[in-house]
């Protein structure tokens, strides 16, 4: 469950991020996380949840964009999906892929504050 | 009012830059860190024990690092081989990060030392995300544990420098079928290197040793397809590079054991 160690290091962010914007609350945090992260989308919302507690983001929404997996093929150049499990290999040429692509994204992208009135 | 911040920040780039930052220092002071990563009981301690047994013959000075979560009983273990050797803590949790590693090395690790095996608490699953500085990541599993697990776990294999498949003497027993092992790791972790091993026999022993040394003397370890990809934040293709701010301050120098 290192799902919670993750959460918590989302919320220190967002709560940094607050701070510097002079912001009181955040409503919500928008995340990336690829198909090869290592994380379970559902376990992390369910983290985050307790993380947040007692924090400015205490009613923050963690919104959740999937990203698939993607490769490279060395020899033909084409992309292609990876799968899960992942397959890393071209379903055209049968060679190892050169590179993953994209798939392994744990990224926050945005964080939605209301800031205090002045 | 209401107000969206723009960012690109990847969840681990505190990890990751600590990490590297570790990676560097060591490296240039002559240190290669290895980890070892497994499901609990796959044999890394056994393995390890021999392996610094060897070592300390040859007269390579090593240490070695272990977590676990309760007991201090690898440690023991370890330290008949009469290598330095630290036992972490983790105190629950189920894998090792690099800010710890690194202060559990912070006034320990002697200065001379050649090679620093880390092993990571017994988890084929968390311990994967998280890069510890190491120049070699050897992920192990028995022949008891099914030829499927690379599928199953497919970071902790796909994120692997090295392969090692122990407790080779009883494969037959568990009737171990090695070519379906082979093709679903090789699906996860094309042409990842892959070693057999026994602590009973020996085999497989020396030419671990050996990898480990031919590392450590600057041999270029295998990448592994997964690694490539990006982890978000602003080093990300297209990613605004503006966010410098949250990187964390590059930790003082550690100092070592004399
Ligand atoms: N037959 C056989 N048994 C082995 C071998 N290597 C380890 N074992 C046995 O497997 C059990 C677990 O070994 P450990 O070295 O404690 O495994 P570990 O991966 O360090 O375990 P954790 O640290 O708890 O995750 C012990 O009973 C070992 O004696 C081997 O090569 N062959
Ligand atoms: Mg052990």
């Amino acid at each position: 469950m290192h799902e919670l160690s993750l959460a918590t290091a989302i919320v220190e962010r967002a709560a940094e991020t607050a701070r510097r914007h002079g912001a009181t609350t955040v409503t919500a945090v928008r995340l990336r996380v690829g198909e090869m992260a290592g994380v379970v989308p559902d376990a992390l919302v369910f983290s985050f949840e307790v993380a947040r507690e007692g924090t400015v983001l205490e009613s923050a929404r963690l919104v959740v964009e999937e990203v698939p997996a993607r490769a490279r093929c060395a020899g033909c150049a084409a992309d292609f999906a990876v799968g899960t499990p992942p397959f890393l290999w071209c379903p055209r040429c049968d060679r190892p892929a050169q590179a993953l692509l994209s798939g392994r994204e744990l990224e926050i992208t945005g964080i939605e504050l209301q800031e205090a009135e002045t | 009012m209401c107000k969206v911040v723009d960012v690109r920040q990847s969840v681990l780039a505190k990890n990751d830059h600590l990490a590297d930052a570790l990676r560097t220092e060591l490296t240039a002071r002559g240190t290669t860190v290895v980890s070892l990563l497994s499901s609990p009981g796959s044999g890394k301690t056994a393995l390890l024990e021999q392996v610094l047994a060897r070592m300390g013959v040859r007269g390579v000075p090593v240490a070695a690092l272990t977590a676990d979560l309760a007991t201090e009983n690898d440690a023991r273990r370890l330290a008949r081989s009469g290598a330095p050797v630290k036992q972490v803590l983790t105190g629950g949790l189920c894998h090792l990060e690099a800010a710890q590693l690194r202060a559990h090395l912070e006034g320990w690790l002697p200065g001379d030392t050649r090679l620093l095996f880390v092993e990571n608490v017994g988890n084929l699953v968390c311990p994967a995300s998280y890069d510890l500085g190491e120049t070699l990541r050897v992920t192990l599993m028995s022949v008891t544990e099914g030829e499927d697990k690379p599928l199953k776990y497919p970071l902790a294999f796909g994120l692997a420098h090295l392969v090692v498949l122990t407790k080779n003497d009883i494969a037959d027993a568990v009737d171990f079928d090695g070519a379906a092992f082979t093709a679903h790791l090789a699906r996860v972790n094309p042409e990842v290197p892959v070693l057999r091993t026994s602590v009973r026999t020996g085999e497989g022993v020396q030419a671990l040793v050996d990898h480990f040394l031919a590392v450590a003397d600057g041999a270029v370890p295998h990448r592994p397809r997964l690694a490539s990809a990006p982890r978000g934040g602003a080093h990300a293709p297209g990613g605004t590079g503006g966010h410098h701010h949250d990187r964390a301050p590059a930790p003082a120098p550690l100092t070592s054991h004399q």
